[in-house]
């Protein structure tokens, strides 16, 4: 293998992973959604929900790092370390690049709190994980605008179910039915104590 | 010693995953909060743990989305 | 009996009456210890110079010697758990250190949530340097540099003149309690110093371990406070020299509802029920039922009201003397329906924090009204009792399982009207 053909090869290896991350990326986002709701899937209890959710997005994690580590060696995108958390900067498409790097610094503040959810408490936990709902609509901003793939029709048809598929997650966790016990429940009278919270 | 798994009510929204993971424990009121099957009155909260269920206690624990679940000796 | 009204006007006090036994009268200072049941109101006016005519000065406090007074005069939290006063200071004490995190809180609670209660708030008004001298002394016993004064609005200026006018109580917070029925509950009273929210919260360990910022905490109702700057003072063989010997000293009792001269009384402990609904001007044969220990309480049917206000002479009727309350219900009176309106304002006094108190006390008073307001269905009595006992014991306080207990107290004690209502008439008003 000649130094064109390994970054050919490393070039598609991080688009690749690129990919793979944001996929399981919205999968996560829509199934922290349903876990919240309280309720289970077909022949899928709660708890296994809630850690669907939880290795979905350890296995974002992991592809993410994987596309961040590729495209170091990566000759069109030369990433530096510092391009890695310092967004804006970059040779290529600084700005589409920018938004990979916001991106990768709100997902490792939601997991890093996930990850110490049962040392630093629920409000801290729950107040960080709310970024969830930033990263997700980011990256997948990066993903079009920075990747090779990004404006061809199979990405944009994958990005379209994904949009659909957390826009209507959303929209039914913003509509009344969406707790599985709201319609045996009283509302609260003091309301203010049970808002909405992520997961 | 036994121990026994705390509930905060304050915390408690009633989803449910402790009540799949100790279906012998805890059963779900009208409402879906949990409710001790066989635990007098003054047990309904500091819910008594056969050492058989512990694991699945400490799972219940540590899945609780509202983290209002702890296991206390006594 | 000792006669003060209610709402306080400032009338002066009636005259020391029946003793049931003599007084022994014990020396502290110059001042002879009070005899009969007249107590807790001596001093002619709210001045601290009045005051210390009635009672002397505060006593040095030896901490030993006033826990062990306490232990031997039995006397028991006035608020409404009826806890043993000496054992919440020993242990306070117990679990108390020299660290920072680690000095005890004292707090004097006269939040009186209990919207029949006015003894508290009587006692704040009429003898607020008793109460000022029992915090002082409590927390110089379990060693407490923090001490607040917790209490309602309406007794929130009284408390500011007393305090202004003592100097040894300078480093007491006055801390005004909001009108919630919840609000005086021990953990809400340490959540409202702590955070200034008056809402219970969840412990798995008493107050006196782990209270306010995990500080050992002595939360004690106003009038215990009172009654052990008394014990401390005169002793407690003077305390126990009148009332029964499972109900020593004396209480102030709330009777109120449908008499003719509501007020607030001291009594000697154990006085039967129509003693004290006779001071206030209701004979029994008047009255349908006398509902005692307040909305957390039990009703008492009127052909039982010869009871003593004690805990065993109310416990089958599922009552106990409580924060000392007595309502009085005319014989005229439905009494599913009075209890149904009772229901409804517990289940609206929720703090909204805990799932099944927040939706099943609504559906148990719901249900309560319906068997009130005449539907006809055999089911209604077996589901209150159902709910009843799915709410008890799943709260971070006890207005879950005191309401419950409330409910299921009225089907007992109105059992004829309940089967009346289930077919379709009423007792009372057929």
């Amino acid at each position: 293998m000649d130094a064109a053909q390994l970054d050919a090869a490393l070039w598609a290896f991080g688009r690749g992973t690129g990919v793979v991350a944001l996929v399981a990326l919205t999968l996560s986002v829509v199934l922290g959604i349903v876990t919240r709701s309280g309720r289970p899937l077909p022949g899928v209890p709660r708890f296994s929900i809630t850690l669907l959710h939880r290795n979905l997005s350890l296995l974002a994690c992991v592809f993410l790092v994987i596309h961040i580590v590729s495209l170091f060696f990566d000759s069109f995108a030369q990433l530096t370390p510092l391009d890695v958390v310092v967004p804006f900067f970059g040779d290529f498409l600084p700005f589409w690049q920018g938004l990979g790097t916001v991106a990768v610094d709100l997902l490792i503040a939601v997991m890093v709190t996930a990850l110490l959810r049962n040392r630093i408490g629920l409000r801290a936990f729950r107040t960080v994980h709310w970024l969830a709902y930033a990263t997700w609509p980011i990256a997948l901003a990066h993903g079009i605008g920075n990747g090779t793939d990004g404006t061809s029709a199979w990405f944009l048809w994958v990005s379209a179910l994904s949009v659909l598929l957390v826009l209507g997650a959303v929209g039914w966790r913003l509509s009344t039915r969406f707790v599985e016990f709201s319609g045996a429940r009283t509302a609260s009278p003091t309301g203010s104590q049970r808002e909405v919270q992520p997961r | 010693m036994t121990e026994t798994l705390h509930i905060d009510w304050t915390l408690c929204d009633g989803r449910g995953l402790c009540t799949e993971l100790l279906p012998e424990l805890l059963g779900r009121d009208e409402w879906g909060y949990p409710v001790a099957r066989t635990s007098p009155a003054a047990e309904r909260s500091d819910v008594p743990v056969p050492v058989a269920l512990l694991a699945a206690a400490r799972d219940a624990v540590a899945l609780c989305p509202r983290q209002a679940l702890r296991l206390d000796r006594c | 009996m000792t006669l003060t009204d209610c709402p306080p006007g400032g009338a002066p006090l009636g005259p020391p009456g029946d003793s049931r036994t003599p007084g022994i009268p014990l020396v502290s200072g110059a001042v002879g210890a009070p005899e009969g049941t007249a107590r807790l109101f001596l001093a002619a006016s709210t001045t601290l110079a009045a005051h210390r005519a009635a009672y002397g000065d505060l006593p040095t406090a030896n901490a030993d010697s006033l826990i062990d007074q306490l232990r031997l005069s039995s006397l028991d939290g006035r608020g409404g758990a009826a806890f043993p006063v000496w054992r919440k200071l020993a242990s306070t004490r117990e679990h108390s250190g020299r660290a920072k995190g680690r000095r005890p809180i004292v707090i004097a609670n006269g939040s009186e949530g209990e919207p029949l209660s006015r003894k508290d708030m009587t006692l704040m008004t009429r003898a607020p340097h008793l109460v000022i001298d029992g915090l002082l002394l409590a927390a110089a016993a379990v060693g407490a540099p923090d001490l607040h004064l917790y209490v309602s609005a309406r007794a929130a200026d009284a408390a500011r003149l007393a305090l202004d006018e003592r100097p040894d109580a300078r480093h007491v917070t006055l801390v005004t309690a909001p009108d919630a029925f919840v609000a005086g509950e021990a953990t809400a009273v340490a959540n409202a110093i702590e955070r200034g929210v008056s809402v219970p919260r969840d412990h798995v360990v008493h107050l006196s371990e782990s209270g306010v910022r995990k500080r050992p905490t002595l939360v004690q109702n106003v009038e215990t406070l009172a009654q052990l700057a008394l014990i401390a003072r005169f002793g407690a063989d003077w305390f126990r020299s009148v009332g029964t010997s499972d109900e020593p000293g004396t209480r102030l009792v709330t009777v109120t509802g449908d008499v003719p001269a509501p007020q607030v009384l001291e009594v000697a402990g154990g006085t039967a029920l129509v003693h004290l609904l006779a001071a206030a001007g209701a004979g029994p044969g008047e009255l349908r039922a006398v509902l005692v220990g307040g909305y957390h309480g039990g009703w008492v049917p009127a052909e039982h009201v010869g009871a003593p206000f004690s805990k065993d002479g109310l416990r089958m009727f599922g009552a106990a003397p409580g924060a000392g309350v007595l309502m009085a219900l005319a014989a005229s009176s439905c009494g599913l329906a009075a209890s149904a309106l009772i229901a409804d304002y517990l289940a609206a006094q929720t703090a909204g924090q805990c799932g099944p108190c927040v939706n099943g006390l609504p559906a148990l008073a719901g249900v309560l009204r319906r068997l009130a307001g005449g539907a006809v269905d055999a089911a209604l009595p077996a589901e209150i009792a159902r709910l009843a006992d799915l709410v008890t014991g799943r709260g971070s306080c006890s207005h879950p399982d005191g309401t419950a207990r409330f409910v299921l107290s009225t089907l007992t004690a109105f059992a004829d009207d309940v089967d009346a209502h289930l077919h379709g008439r009423c007792v009372v008003n057929p």
